[in-house]
Parts: C-alpha cells; sequence; structure tokens
C-alpha cells in the first residue's frame, strides 16, 4: 500500500511539484462523521458551498447535488452554517 | 613610460577627484594604463581632499595607495599651512601649485631644494574666463606643461568630450573650461 | 572599445550590455552607482528591463526570486548591510535553484560602521547556496559580470561576483568593452526547466517541506555546487575563446617553482602580484594564488596550487570571530588536511575597514614566510597584521 519515496537524483530541480495535486490525495477516509444532505429541506441557498474548506458540496447549475465523500474530512461545517431554520445537513457518525 | 604616480590635494567642491578622471580617461585615449581614484572620508564641502592617479604604458596591478607620488598638484595654495603637500614626494619630484606667488616663493614656503616647482594662477584664470573659482581644469594644461605626461592636443579633445558628456545643454562652460586649460597651459611658470 | 571605467561603471555597462528581464535594487554606498546608472539606462531606453525600485534589500531579494521564478533573467546589485538584509531571502534563491546574479561590492559590515572594504559581507552569506566570485580589478568585474550570467544559469544557482569597496569600486582603470550586440549573443537566452508564467503547465514552487523530503532537495542543491566548477571553466573558456581574456578557477601567479606563497583575494591579488615582481628581481622564489572563484571552494584546484611551496600565508580581509581565524585560511587549512605535501601555513587578517595594504607590507609578510621556511616552526597561526598596538 505504502509507495516508496524518491531519492535526491529523482526529485525535479528547485522544489518544484506540479500543481493541484491534492486531487491525488483522496481525504474522505479522514472522516469519523458524515454530513447527510436531505434535497427536501435545502434552499439552495449555497452557505455549505462558500464554507466548505475541501470543495467537497457539489453543485451544478445553482443547485446543490450532494457531497463528494471522496474528499469530505467530516469536518461538519456544511452543517453549522446551514440556516437553523433549514437544517438541510446533519452529521452522523461514521461507525458502522 | 614606467609608472608615473601623481597625488591631487583640494578642498571639498573644488574638482580634485574630476580633475583625476578627466586625466586619467584622457590618458586611457592615448593607448595608456591608468588609475584613478579619490581618498574618500567624510565629503564636506571646503576640507582637504585627495585624488591619485597612476598612468603607465603596461597594465597596472597594485590597488594600493599612493605613497611616494613623482607629481603634486595642490588646487588650494591655503593647504600648504596645514597639510604636508611634499609628503613622499622624491627628489627629482615635481611640485605644481594654484597660486599667485612665484615659483621660487613656493620653493622656499615648502622647503625644497632639488624638486622641481611649478606654479600658475589657476583660480584668477578660472575667475576671469569661468566666472567661477574652479581651478581644477586649468590646472590640468599646467600639469600637462610641467609633466608631458600627454601630448597636449589630444589631452584636451578628450577633456572636451567628456565635459560635454556632462554638460549637454551647456556649450559656454565646455568652451570655457577649455579655454582655461589653454591659457594655464600657456602661463605655467617655473 | 577601450574605455576608462571604475569599477561601478563597468558592472553597469556589463549589465547594461546583458539586458536583464528584470532588476529589482535598493541604493547602498558603495553600489550605488552600479543602481543609479543602470536606473539612467533604464530611462534612457537603453535596456528592456523591467525596472523594480523596492524599498529595501530584503525586498529587492524577494522580488528578484519572485521574478526569477517566472522565467526571467533577473540581476540586482548591493554591499555590506544590504546583503545582510537580504540574507534570509538568499537561501530561498539557492533553494529554489533560481540564477539571480548580484554585482555586489565588499564592504565591511556595522558595527563599527564603515563603508570601506573588507570581504566580511559575502563571507557572512558563504553558506547560502550562492556561487562567489571575487574579482581583482574593473576589467575582471566587468568579464565576471557576464561570465556568471550564464554560470548561474546553466547551473541553476544565483551568484554574486564581488569587488572591493572604493579600490576598485571607485577607482578608474581602463577596461575594454565587448561589443554591445556580443554580449546577449555569448549569453543566448535563459533555457527554462518551468515557469510560474507557463499557465498550461501550471506548477506548485517552493511548497512546505518536511523530515520526509527536506533532506533529499538540499542534497539535490549540495549537488548542484559539486558539479558547478566544470560550468564555470566551460564559460571561462568560452569567454576567452571569444573576446580574449582568460580567467581561471584559481589564479595562481609565478608558483612553479616557488618557496613561499601567499594566498589572497581581491585586489590585493594585484599588489601581491606587483610584490612578487619585486622580490623575484631580487631572486627570492615567491608565489600568489589568488583565490577567484571561492563557492564552491575548488579543491583540487587549490590543492594542487597549495602544495608546491613549503610555506603559504594565508590573507584573509574578515575573520570567522570564532578563534580560529578567517574564512580562506579554515579553508585551505581544511582541504590540506589529508594532502601528504602540507605546507606550513599562517593566517594574516589584514586590511578590515579597508585598511590600505601596501607592496612593502605584503613584502614583509614574505619575509615572515622565509623565516618560517628555515625555522620550520609557525610560531603563531594566526596574526593580525596591520592593526596597532600588536
Amino acid at each position: 500500500m505504502k509507495k516508496e519515496k524518491e531519492g535526491w537524483k529523482d526529485l525535479p530541480i528547485g522544489l518544484v511539484l506540479g500543481a493541484a495535486t491534492c486531487l491525488n490525495f483522496e481525504t474522505g477516509d479522514w472522516r469519523s462523521e458524515k454530513p447527510i444532505w436531505d434535497s427536501e429541506k435545502c434552499t439552495h441557498c449555497l452557505l455549505c458551498w462558500i464554507y466548505c474548506p475541501d470543495s467537497s458540496i457539489i453543485v451544478k447549475d445553482g443547485k446543490v447535488q450532494g457531497i463528494d465523500y471522496k474528499y469530505c474530512k467530516g469536518c461538519g461545517i456544511c452543517a453549522e452554517e446551514c440556516p437553523p431554520k433549514v437544517k438541510a445537513i446533519t452529521m452522523v457518525r461514521e461507525e458502522k | 613610460m614606467a609608472l608615473l604616480e601623481i597625488r591631487w590635494h583640494g578642498r571639498g567642491g573644488q574638482g580634485a577627484k574630476t580633475a583625476a578622471l578627466l586625466i586619467g580617461d584622457a590618458a586611457v585615449e592615448t593607448g595608456k594604463y591608468i588609475q584613478a581614484f579619490p581618498e574618500y572620508g567624510p565629503e564636506r564641502m571646503g576640507a582637504p581632499v585627495f585624488a591619485f592617479n597612476r598612468i603607465a604604458d603596461e597594465p597596472i596591478l597594485q590597488h594600493c595607495g599612493i605613497k611616494t607620488p613623482q607629481i603634486v598638484v595642490v588646487l588650494d595654495p591655503t593647504l600648504m599651512e596645514t597639510v604636508d603637500v611634499t609628503e613622499g614626494l622624491p627628489e627629482d619630484g615635481v611640485v605644481l601649485v594654484n597660486s599667485q606667488k612665484s615659483a621660487e616663493e613656493i620653493k622656499k614656503q615648502l622647503g625644497l631644494t632639488s624638486q622641481k616647482v611649478y606654479v600658475v594662477d589657476a583660480s584668477k584664470i578660472s575667475k576671469e574666463i569661468l566666472d567661477r573659482d574652479l581651478p581644477n581644469t586649468p590646472m590640468l594644461g599646467a600639469l600637462i606643461k610641467a609633466s608631458r605626461l600627454l601630448e597636449f592636443e589630444p589631452m584636451l579633445a578628450s577633456v572636451q568630450n567628456r565635459l560635454k558628456k556632462k554638460f549637454p545643454n551647456r556649450p559656454e562652460v565646455v568652451q570655457g573650461n577649455i579655454k582655461a586649460i589653454k591659457r594655464a597651459y600657456e602661463e605655467v611658470g617655473v | 572599445m577601450i574605455v576608462a571605467r571604475t569599477g561601478n561603471e563597468a558592472m553597469a555597462e556589463a549589465m547594461r550590455q546583458i539586458n536583464p528581464d528584470v532588476v529589482a535594487a535598493y541604493p547602498i554606498t558603495p553600489a550605488t552607482e552600479i543602481v543609479q546608472l543602470f536606473s539612467k539606462f533604464v530611462n534612457d531606453g537603453l535596456v528592456d528591463t523591467e525596472f523594480v525600485p523596492v524599498e529595501s534589500e530584503h525586498s529587492a531579494c524577494s522580488a528578484c526570486v519572485g521574478a526569477s521564478a517566472s522565467g526571467a533573467r533577473v540581476m540586482t546589485s548591493t554591499s555590506s548591510q544590504g546583503l545582510a538584509l537580504m540574507h534570509e531571502i538568499l537561501f530561498i534563491a539557492a533553494g529554489l535553484r533560481l540564477p539571480i546574479t548580484i554585482c555586489l561590492v565588499n564592504r565591511s559590515l556595522s558595527s563599527p560602521i564603515n563603508i570601506h572594504c573588507d570581504h566580511s559581507d559575502t563571507m557572512a552569506s558563504r553558506d547560502a547556496g550562492w556561487l562567489q566570485i571575487y574579482t581583482e580589478n574593473a576589467q575582471e568585474a566587468y568579464d565576471t559580470t557576464i561570465q556568471l550570467v550564464k554560470i548561474a544559469e546553466q547551473a541553476l544557482l544565483p551568484g554574486i561576483a564581488s569587488t572591493d569597496a572604493f579600490i576598485i569600486s571607485h577607482g578608474m582603470e581602463r577596461v575594454e568593452l565587448i561589443d554591445d550586440k556580443e554580449v546577449p549573443k555569448f549569453l543566448g537566452e535563459r533555457k527554462l526547466n518551468y515557469s510560474l508564467l507557463d499557465v498550461d503547465n501550471p506548477i506548485t514552487l517552493g511548497p512546505l517541506d518536511l523530515q520526509d523530503y527536506f533532506f533529499e532537495h538540499k542534497r539535490s542543491e549540495i549537488d548542484a555546487m559539486d558539479n558547478v566548477l566544470p560550468i564555470i571553466e566551460k564559460v571561462q573558456k568560452e569567454f576567452g575563446d571569444k573576446f580574449g581574456r582568460y580567467y581561471p578557477i584559481v589564479d595562481e601567479y609565478k608558483m612553479d617553482d616557488a618557496e613561499v606563497a601567499i594566498l589572497v583575494m581581491g585586489s590585493t591579488g594585484g599588489t601581491a602580484k606587483v610584490t612578487v615582481e619585486r622580490m623575484r628581481e631580487k631572486g627570492k622564489k615567491v608565489g600568489l594564488v589568488r583565490a577567484r572563484v571561492y563557492r564552491p571552494f575548488p579543491k583540487d584546484a587549490m590543492t594542487k596550487a597549495l602544495s608546491k611551496p613549503k610555506v603559504v600565508g594565508v590573507m584573509d580581509r574578515s575573520d570567522t570571530m570564532s578563534t580560529l581565524g578567517g574564512h580562506l585560511y579554515n579553508d585551505a587549512r581544511s582541504i590540506l588536511y589529508k594532502s601528504d605535501k602540507q605546507p606550513l601555513m599562517k593566517n594574516y587578517i589584514y586590511g578590515l575597514g579597508g585598511r590600505d595594504i601596501s607592496i612593502e607590507e605584503i613584502e614583509a609578510i614574505y619575509g615572515q614566510l622565509f623565516d618560517i621556511q628555515k625555522s620550520g616552526e609557525v610560531d603563531k597561526d594566526v596574526v593580525y597584521f596591520g592593526v596597532r598596538g600588536e
């Protein structure tokens, strides 16, 4: 499972990395709690999309479609920011 | 030509450094190797200052100060009262002074015996031609006459070029300086 | 073209001919003229350079880092406290492998405040990962500035070309300038392995690098230093073949049969050469080694040179403040540790804060070296030469 790290001769010169390398880093397995989105309650105000630190709220044509569990770390900010009168996102334990 | 070393004595603002640079420039144009450098300290108008030249036919490698110059040029006669202008001057050295006095009087004042003394009233020349007391350029003319270290005409052309670059919009300054150099060249006396 | 130029003017002329893409600089005595003249070239349209007049040397070096990472050919100029203020950015430029060139004037570091020559400023930066070349005169300063741009870009290392404050920076000398058109031809375009401005191939530059990769990146930087000497030699040769002036990595003068020798850097090299000539006329077998390239330290060439004489006097215009003598002395001593031809060695710290060193004084040092040769003993390893009260 573990990748062998390169020796110094195999590194690009000058402390350069490719761009957007975080795409290769699936942080979804960091979650201990999971946000559950309720499409019935959602008003599509997009506050969750604005606040999500991992760009894990999937939006299409201005409407929330769901949550990208590949990268969502389960921080709960979306649930916290969802307006109290709406409460479209709730956090549940990952433990099965 | 063997290595020739010159020391310029002036007061801050009298153009000792400029004179050293002008003679250096002119010497390079006639194919010589040169150095021209001032002694930098606190730069204040009126304070005694020094500038130096080395001139030779061969590359000049040393970068130490000049302690035994063959030629000393004094831009301001009052310096002789406070500065030992003949320090390190060899027996066959040359002193060139901007003064109203005669060479004989200067020789006596400096207590010189074997050295050659040249005098020119560069301040008077400068005041009459340029309306200002800037003795440095006339002293160039006197230096060439006294030392024969360069041919006069090429030196004049080189100085004219440099002054033209420095004063592109003031031809009267350039012409005045050239005139002053020529006059000092003619008037310098032993 | 043969002209009369000060060291600063000569370096500014080199910068004009190099026509760098970006110059970010802050003026400081005695390097002010370099930037001042160059800003005039910019104003007069003689160069295409984007000139960034920053508010400090720290910003100057930072702007240079950004510009160089974008792919630009970048130069700056500074001295003394200015280099000290750049200090943290120097390491960043080297770590990111950005070939920035500094036209530097060697001036003492405060305190006491002083504007004259010694080498304590660049010595304090010697471990920053920059190439360091110390020049002897205005001609060499001009030539080296041009060479260093090419060396730096090929090695992907930043570099400093330096002159001695006032002695060279403000001293006018005969300088032979290369034709304006020839300099860009000699340098060519900077070849890029990446550019921050290449939006089609985005990169991340200078990310956090922790225990798992930092060491590998540093090792790679050290490797660049390990491999730069052949590049310097190649560029120096190309320069010589094209323009007729050849420079060595280590400048040996009359060393082949020298019994005693001096090792020195900068403008004192010239004064020492005249001393060698005078002493040779009297039949004294003296020689001179001038360290032109100081970083990286040219171990092999220097070992070869220093193995020839019986006694070496190392003249340092800086002190390490370690009680172990000067920088050059420590390097020279270190490379000879495993040599079977170790000369006796004595360190002369001299000329701090611009104190003049004369031909007669260098002659006196050679005299002491002959005494050491005779007695076979170095009485005192490190001495402070020319200071009152010793």
